[in-house]
């Protein structure tokens, strides 16, 4: 809906944007900040017979195990905790899924938001993806399994990432996102790889 | 640098990822308790030097909190387990019995 001429308002209801538009950052690495992504936080007991099913509903996709992602191109569902899963789905088919999980759900104690706006997205791609996440992280990346969502922070921030195609795959919390994309693009400046 | 590993997600969490709890099997002493009571409830804590049960939570990870055996003085972990058990597991308690002689125990 766009109206013209006097008394035009700005309507962005239908027009999400990414919390940084798009920055990219070319060091030894490529930084790239994508989205806006569809994003669901479903927290329930995991091991309820109804879960499955939501899931399915939601994303089509199965259940993690623990610490695992299951990807499917643009939908995937990752293990955040015991009783948290995070579902990540076309941010325009977000709203769908919620009434879908709703409806599986009905009557079992859970609760699911649509969480797409509160988070940024970023791409760190290259043959050296993982040392730019290595310097930020107090993580193993050579002890990561291939499928594995892990949470952990980011220098000062929370973070989780996966590896994905040729790279890796962050999401931040969207209020923290110039921050991270600093972070990463200091982290992957020309000049500083290791080894 | 202390690593505990997550008893809910697996995950070996580096110091930093944590958020301490300090010192865990506390008996509440809430309304209507004497004092006495109140004070060492609220007050009193061991600070061993050595054999220590401690509150952990994983807050950089997946959010819960745990609960560590570990030697305040050379940093040995002797095990993590849910925050759900009212007392330590007996594989724990055999560990430390086992490298501490004479340790008195976790109460």
């Amino acid at each position: 809906m766009t109206r013209t001429g006097p008394g035009r308002m700005f309507d962005a209801s239908h027009m999400p944007q990414s919390a940084l538009g798009g920055a990219v950052f070319d060091g030894f690495a490529r930084v790239q900040e994508i989205g806006p992504l569809g994003m669901i936080s479903l927290r329930c007991a995991l091991d309820h017979p109804a879960c499955p099913a939501a899931v399915q509903a939601a994303v089509g996709l199965g259940l993690p195990a623990q610490r695992r992602i299951i990807m499917d191109g643009q939908r995937a569902v990752g293990w955040m905790s015991p009783d948290e899963l995070l579902l990540i789905l076309p941010y325009a088919d977000a709203a769908a899924a919620l009434q879908r999980i709703a409806a599986a759900l009905d009557g079992v104690h859970h609760l699911a938001v649509d969480v797409s706006d509160a988070r940024a997205v970023f791409r760190i791609t290259g043959p050296r993806a993982d040392q730019v996440l290595t310097k930020l992280c107090p993580v193993d990346l050579a002890a990561l399994a291939p499928d594995e969502l892990r949470r952990t922070r980011a220098a000062q921030v929370a973070a989780a990432f996966w590896r994905e195609g040729d790279g890796y795959t962050l999401v931040s919390f969207r209020s923290v996102a110039g921050y991270v994309m600093g972070l990463l693009s200091h982290s992957a400046q020309r000049g500083s790889e290791l080894g | 640098m202390l690593t505990l590993e997550c008893p809910y997600c697996g995950v070996k969490a580096e110091e930093t990822e944590l958020t301490p709890g300090y010192e865990a099997h506390l008996k509440r002493f809430g309304p209507g308790s004497s004092d006495d009571d109140f004070e060492s409830y609220m007050f009193a804590r061991k600070n061993p030097k050595g054999v220590h049960f401690e509150r952990w939570r994983h807050a950089y990870g997946c959010g819960k909190w745990f609960l560590a055996a570990r030697c305040t003085v050379t940093l040995e972990v002797f095990g993590t387990y849910p925050a759900q058990l009212g007392e330590p597991p007996a594989d724990i308690i055999a560990k430390i019995t086992a490298k501490r002689p004479g340790w008195e125990g976790y109460k």
